[in-house]
C-alpha cells in the first residue's frame, strides 16, 4: 500500500517507520489501560532509535569507502554505548556501567577478533560492522537481562544472603544461586534463537544476503554461524558480567551492599 | 559512658562510641557498652530505636561510621569478617532457612570453613533444640516455631561464643515463644555463652536476661540490672 504512494525510496522508509512506531504505540496504549505505564519509556526509546539508526546510517554509508581498520574504532564506540544501554537497565548496581563495558568488551570482543581471525568473518568493513555489532548488542541485550535478574534475585532474599554471611559463609557462596539464576535466564533468548532458527524466524541478515545474490544455502548456514556467535558472545558476556556483579554487591568486609533499601548507584 | 565495673580483660565485648549514621541519619548513635563473658544481656526499647542495627553492627554485617567493637580486647575491624561471625552467632527474626533439609541447614556454617558434620552431630544439636529425628525433614514442611529451632542448631553448629538474638520470638505464637525462651536459657546455660537478644517486651527481658540496655532514638539510655532498669523481679 505504502509502495504506491510514495515514490522517494526515503520519504517511503519514513512512511513505514511512522506505520511501525505507531504499532508500538498502540502497544504501549494497551498496556497502559492494565496500568502499565511504558509511554515515556517508549517514546523516547522510538524517536532515539530512529534518530540514532539514521545518523548511524549516514556516517556508516562515508564511513564504508574508509580503510579497513576504522571498524575497530566503530565497534569500540558501539561497545560503549551498548555498556551504557545495559548500565541504565540495572542502574541500581552499583558500578554497572563498567561491569558492562568490562563484560560487553570481553565477550562480545573476543568472540568477534576469534572470529575474524578463523575467517568466519570478513575483514571488509562492510562485513565487520555489520555482524559485529549484532554481536554487541546481543551481548548487550543478554547482559542488561542477567544484571536486572541478579538484582531483582538478590533483592528478594536479602535475608537468605545475610543468613548466609551470618553464618560465616563467603559473599560469592551466598549469591551463588541467583548468579546461576541470572546466567540462565538471560541466555533462555538466545537459546531459542538458535533454536527456532529457520522454523519461526528467517533473520534479516539471510534475507539480505539472498536478496543480494547470495546462494541461499550458503546464506542459511552463514545465519547459523552469526547465530552461534550471538551465542557465545552472549554468555560469554554474561559470565563476565554476573561474575564482576557478584563483587561488587559486597563491600570489602563482606556487607551486602545491593539493598532494596541502599542508595541507587551514581 | 555507660561502662560497667568489669575489667576490660574479663569483658568478651566492648563497644565503643559505636555508630551508625545513614543519610545523616544516626541509627545508633555513640554506644559504648562492655559485656562480660557469660553475660545475657536483653536490648530493648521502642521499634525503630536502633535496636537491630546496634546487633547488626556486632557481628559486622553493617559497618559501623564511627566507633568500634573489641572482641576480647581486639578491634572487631583486624578481625576476617568470617571468623567474627563464626565467633558471634546471629539468630534472625525469620529463620531464613536454605531450601533442602534440616541436616543440611545445620551443615552449611561448618562447611564454610571446610568442616563437615557427621549425623550423630546433627542429631546432637538437634536434640539440643528439641527437634529429635528431624534431620531429613524438609524445611518446607516446618511450623514457625520449628524453623527457629533449625535457626538456633544452624548457629550454634559454628560453636559461637556468643549469641546474638534479633527478636527470635517475635513471628511465633505465645507458646513457641515460651519454648524458644526456655531453649535460650538451657543452651546459654550450657554452653557457657554470652547473649546479646533483642525484644520489644519487657517482660521477655525479664525472663530471660540478667541485665537489660535501653537503647532509645539510636542512644543508649540505660544500662543495668533487671531491677535497676525494668524495676521487676526476674521472673521465670
Amino acid at each position: 500500500m505504502l509502495n504506491g504512494l510514495f515514490k522517494s525510496q526515503l520519504i517511503l522508509g519514513l512512511a513505514q517507520a511512522g506505520v511501525a512506531a505507531l504499532a508500538a504505540i498502540a502497544v504501549m496504549l494497551l498496556a497502559r489501560r492494565r496500568h502499565i505505564h511504558l509511554e515515556r519509556e517508549t517514546l523516547v526509546a522510538l524517536v532515539r532509535g530512529l534518530a540514532q539508526i539514521t545518523i548511524v546510517g549516514s556516517i556508516l554509508v562515508l564511513m564504508l569507502r574508509g580503510p579497513r581498520w576504522t571498524s575497530v574504532f566503530i565497534l569500540a564506540a558501539m561497545t560503549v554505548a551498548a555498556a551504557a544501554t545495559s548500565a541504565r537497565r540495572a542502574k541500581r548496581i552499583p558500578g554497572a556501567f563498567r561491569v558492562s563495558l568490562y563484560a560487553i568488551a570481553a565477550g562480545a570482543g573476543s568472540v568477534i577478533a576469534l572470529m575474524t581471525f578463523a575467517g568466519a568473518i570478513d575483514t571488509a568493513i562492510t562485513a565487520l560492522v555489520p555482524v559485529g555489532s549484532m554481536l554487541i548488542a546481543n551481548a548487550m541485550n543478554t547482559n542488561g537481562l542477567a544484571l536486572d535478574r541478579f538484582r531483582s534475585d538478590v533483592h528478594a532474599h536479602v535475608g537468605h544472603v545475610e543468613a548466609a554471611l551470618a553464618l560465616g559463609a563467603a559473599p560469592e557462596e551466598t549469591v551463588a544461586p541467583y548468579v546461576q539464576a541470572a546466567y540462565q535466564a538471560s541466555l533462555i533468548p538466545a537459546i531459542d534463537n538458535l533454536r527456532s532458527l529457520g522454523i519461526v524466524w528467517i533473520p534479516g541478515l539471510m534475507a539480505g544476503m539472498v536478496l543480494s545474490g547470495s546462494p541461499p544455502l550458503y546464506a542459511a548456514v552463514y545465519q547459523f554461524v552469526v547465530i552461534a556467535m550471538i551465542f557465545a558472545a552472549s554468555g560469554l558476556t554474561c559470565l563476565i558480567s554476573t561474575t564482576l556483579i557478584r563483587e561488587r554487591a559486597f563491600s570489602p568486609a563482606e556487607q551486602l551492599l545491593l539493598r532494596p533499601d541502599a542508595a541507587p548507584a551514581r | 559512658m555507660h561502662f560497667t565495673s568489669m575489667a576490660a580483660s574479663a569483658s568478651i565485648l566492648r563497644t565503643e562510641h559505636l555508630t551508625r549514621a545513614v543519610d545523616g541519619r544516626r541509627i545508633v548513635d555513640d554506644i559504648s557498652i562492655e559485656v562480660p563473658r557469660g553475660d545475657v544481656l536483653a536490648i530493648v526499647g521502642p521499634s525503630g530505636a536502633g535496636k537491630s542495627s546496634f546487633l547488626r553492627l556486632l557481628n559486622r554485617l553493617d559497618e559501623p561510621t564511627g566507633g568500634t567493637s573489641y572482641v576480647d580486647g581486639r578491634d572487631y575491624r583486624e578481625i576476617p569478617p568470617r571468623v567474627l561471625r563464626r565467633r558471634l552467632g546471629m539468630v534472625m527474626q525469620t529463620p531464613f532457612l536454605f531450601p533442602g533439609t534440616v541436616a543440611e541447614n545445620i551443615r552449611f556454617g561448618p562447611r564454610q570453613h571446610g568442616e563437615t558434620l557427621d549425623d550423630e552431630a546433627i542429631a546432637l544439636l538437634l536434640e539440643q533444640v528439641a527437634l529429635p529425628g528431624f534431620a531429613t525433614r524438609n524445611v518446607a514442611n516446618l511450623s514457625g516455631g520449628e524453623a527457629q529451632r533449625v535457626a538456633f542448631a544452624r548457629c550454634l553448629a559454628n560453636s559461637p561464643e556468643v549469641l546474638l538474638l534479633d527478636e527470635p520470638t517475635s513471628a511465633l505464637d505465645d507458646v513457641a515463644k515460651r519454648e524458644i525462651e526456655a531453649l535460650v536459657r538451657k543452651i546459654v546455660e550450657a554452653r557457657r555463652l554470652t547473649c546479646l537478644i533483642v525484644t520489644h517486651d519487657s517482660a521477655q527481658a525479664a525472663r530471660v536476661a540478667q541485665r537489660v540496655m535501653v537503647i532509645e532514638s539510636g542512644k543508649l539510655s540505660r544500662i543495668g540490672s533487671l531491677q535497676e532498669v525494668l524495676g521487676a523481679e526476674r521472673t521465670v
